[in-house]
């Protein structure tokens, strides 16, 4: 998690007839519905900045409209932007030439989309090859990548099936293969598992953090649920009409929200699936207890092990060194939402 | 009626229609004729010989048809029958329709006929599917082709004989061009709809892989709309087929001949022998090609639609 591969500085897109006049509007200030009523342009997005670091799964997140997947688009210029920059290895994806875009998006970027996206005339196969063919790579040798991935994401036996004859969960499989065949080591995923059911959804979830563990690829990963975002996101980026909320991991984000929205946002959530011992531990204990669990084990399976051991605390060790302790009330205070949600109309009776 | 309406209409002279003046129209006209008799006199040497490599193409394609064993025909037509439909029937009721219209002596015309709307077909979707791809690229060139479209597709065929005909005067070049300007429209149309209709969603991950304009047209945009061509290619041999007798009126051959004789001599079963011919080969083109239309978009079956 050293360098940083993608840099987002000063970053604004605005739709309408003449977008470039109104960035200093928006760089003023002036309010989506307010440029929207004065001047009928549109803010799509509101002065991006982000650094996303190398190898790590940066998740971005927002409701539709907050101008999420124009985000992503921007990253490998499907979209043009307003006004700012795109570094990428130091690069600015923004003022590349056509050719320079083309190579970028063949070798260095590559993408996987919520409704899949697949060439519905081509078999399987031929989907997973299609950015290798792109890319100019001999037959042979393409094709062993090809299988390569397709066993990889669980799909041997379905090379010569159309799209269309296999389920959302596997057509999504098949996109994944195509992305990861042109070994690009950017992997934009444009809420690629929100068209798929829940359980699926958990699937190709653990398919894809299985997957990174091995390639430390830089993932950058739109959605619009939260407990995605919680689940495999090292950082989360929040987006709000266009501009940018809050940014940080999810122990940050669920701790200390920035504001009312990710507040509503993380109040729905399983905060003991998601909080670490190390975010909500108390000091050293004067002596170690009998149980020692390790600081990245989230709540829930902190308490199941307490209650196990019938414990009533326990330390907190990482690798061999004492660094806290818990104990099951500091634990459950933790899980409970924020004063004043316990009574919300949304609790269950 | 006119003791019942309450307004006598006649009377009111203003309700005429303006009209111009005799001699004005009479010189308008006069004067379009000229100018266009006077263009044939300067240009009408190279445009015809812009025309003459077409009339080599189709009398050589004419001959060879018509000078072929009849067997190796029948063979032809059930073999490209069953590799368009993959169906024996099919293949065999068209072996058996031209062994009845060569039964009937209509060989010859039939062979004309088959040969005209084959290379005139071909040549359609030579020019028509470029001029489709064209159109679809960009809102103005459709702008400005749609309404020539519209004009060639209502316009009553013999208006465009008539220049046609002042051009090139009677012949095989000028009845192909005639049937050519009937059947084309319907295969640009249906290339520029095709392409547009091709899913976003499925061009911009043709972009985000980075593909050029050609990998996109060749990879994606033209096999997604080949159902959507096909179609075209369809209606545009129909359309050629219903051309047949009015090409013959200017020197096509074929079938349509007979046709007008049989009108102009009040031969019942003339006109209907060679009629019925005429739609034997509509039938048979038309099954063809869509079955082989629909074996194109075999990719879309399946449980899982998307």
């Amino acid at each position: 998690m050293s360098d940083l591969k993608v840099q987002i500085k000063n970053l604004y897109k605005i739709f309408g007839k003449n977008p470039k006049s109104m960035v200093k509007h928006v760089e003023g200030g002036m309010s989506k519905p307010d440029l929207l009523k004065n001047h009928g342009h549109v803010i799509g997005l509101n002065n991006i900045n982000l650094d996303i670091p190398a190898k790590g799964i940066q998740v971005i997140m927002g409701l539709s409209g907050s101008g999420k997947s124009t985000l992503i688009r921007h990253i490998n210029r499907l979209i043009e932007p307003t006004a700012g920059e795109m570094i990428v290895d130091g690069q600015d994806v923004l003022t590349m030439s056509p050719d320079a875009l083309r190579d970028f998006r063949r070798f260095n970027a590559s993408m996987v989309f919520q409704k899949f996206a697949l060439l519905p005339h081509r078999t399987v196969i031929k989907n997973v090859l299609y950015g290798l063919e792109i890319q100019g790579i001999e037959e042979k040798e393409a094709m062993e990548r090809g299988q390569k991935w397709l066993e990889r994401v669980g799909l041997k036996g379905f090379e010569e099936h159309y799209p269309a004859q296999l389920s959302g969960g596997m057509q999504q499989r098949v996109g994944l293969a195509r992305a990861l065949a042109t070994d690009a080591d950017i992997l934009l995923m444009d809420e690629a598992f929100s068209a798929l059911d829940p359980l699926i959804r958990t699937d190709m979830q653990n398919i894809l953090l299985e997957l990174q563990e091995e390639l430390h690829k830089t993932i950058i990963f739109i959605t619009h649920d939260l407990d995605e975002a919680l689940r495999i996101g090292d950082n989360i980026a929040i987006l709000r009409d266009g501009a940018m909320v809050q940014t940080g991991s999810a122990q940050d984000i669920v701790l200390n929200p920035a504001d009312e929205y990710v507040t509503d946002f993380i109040q729905d959530i399983n905060r003991a699936r998601v909080l670490e011992l190390n975010s909500i531990m108390g000091k050293k204990p004067a002596k170690a207890t009998a149980l020692k669990l390790d600081k990245s084990m989230v709540i829930d399976v902190a308490m199941q092990e307490l209650s196990n051991a019938k414990a009533k605390s326990a330390t907190v060790v990482d690798g061999n060194k004492v660094v806290g302790s818990v104990t099951m009330d500091s634990m459950v205070q933790a899980i409970a939402r924020p004063d004043g949600e316990v009574k919300g109309i949304d609790s269950y009776r | 009626m006119a003791e019942d309406s309450l307004i006598d209409w006649s009377k009111l002279t203003w309700i005429e229609p303006p009209v111009m003046g005799r001699q004005d129209l009479r010189d308008l006209k006069k004067g379009i004729d000229g100018s266009f008799r006077d263009f044939i006199r300067e240009n009408g040497e190279w445009i015809e010989n812009i025309f003459e490599p077409l009339k080599w193409i189709l009398i050589k394609f004419e001959h060879a048809m018509v000078g072929m064993p009849w067997p190796l025909f029948l063979v032809i037509v059930a073999g490209l029958s069953y590799l368009g439909s993959r169906s024996w029937k099919l293949s065999l009721g068209a072996v058996l329709s031209f062994i009845l219209i060569g039964w009937l002596d209509m060989w010859e015309g039939t062979m004309a006929t088959v040969a005209m709307v084959s290379v005139a077909t071909f040549l359609c979707i030579a020019i028509g599917i470029p001029i489709g791809v064209w159109m679809s690229r960009s809102d103005r060139v459709q702008g400005a082709i749609v309404p020539v479209l519209d004009i060639m597709q209502t316009i009553p065929s013999f208006v465009y004989l008539i220049p046609v005909v002042m051009l090139l005067g009677i012949g095989k070049a000028p009845a192909l061009i005639a049937v050519m300007i009937y059947a084309i429209p319907p295969i640009v149309r249906l290339t520029n709809l095709g392409i547009r209709l091709v899913d976003k969603e499925t061009l911009e991950a043709a972009d985000a892989f980075g593909a050029n304009k050609k990998e996109r047209l060749f990879g994606v945009q033209i096999p997604l709309a080949l159902p959507n061509i096909f179609a075209g290619v369809n209606q545009t041999i129909m359309m050629a087929l219903a051309m047949v007798v009015i090409a013959a009126m200017i020197g096509a051959g074929g079938l349509g001949t007979p046709v007008l004789r049989a009108v102009n001599n009040q031969y019942l079963a003339l006109g209907v022998f060679n009629g019925m011919a005429i739609v034997a080969i509509a039938i048979i083109f038309d099954r063809v090609s869509q079955a082989y239309g629909k074996r194109l978009q075999k990719h879309r079956e399946g449980g899982h639609g998307v």
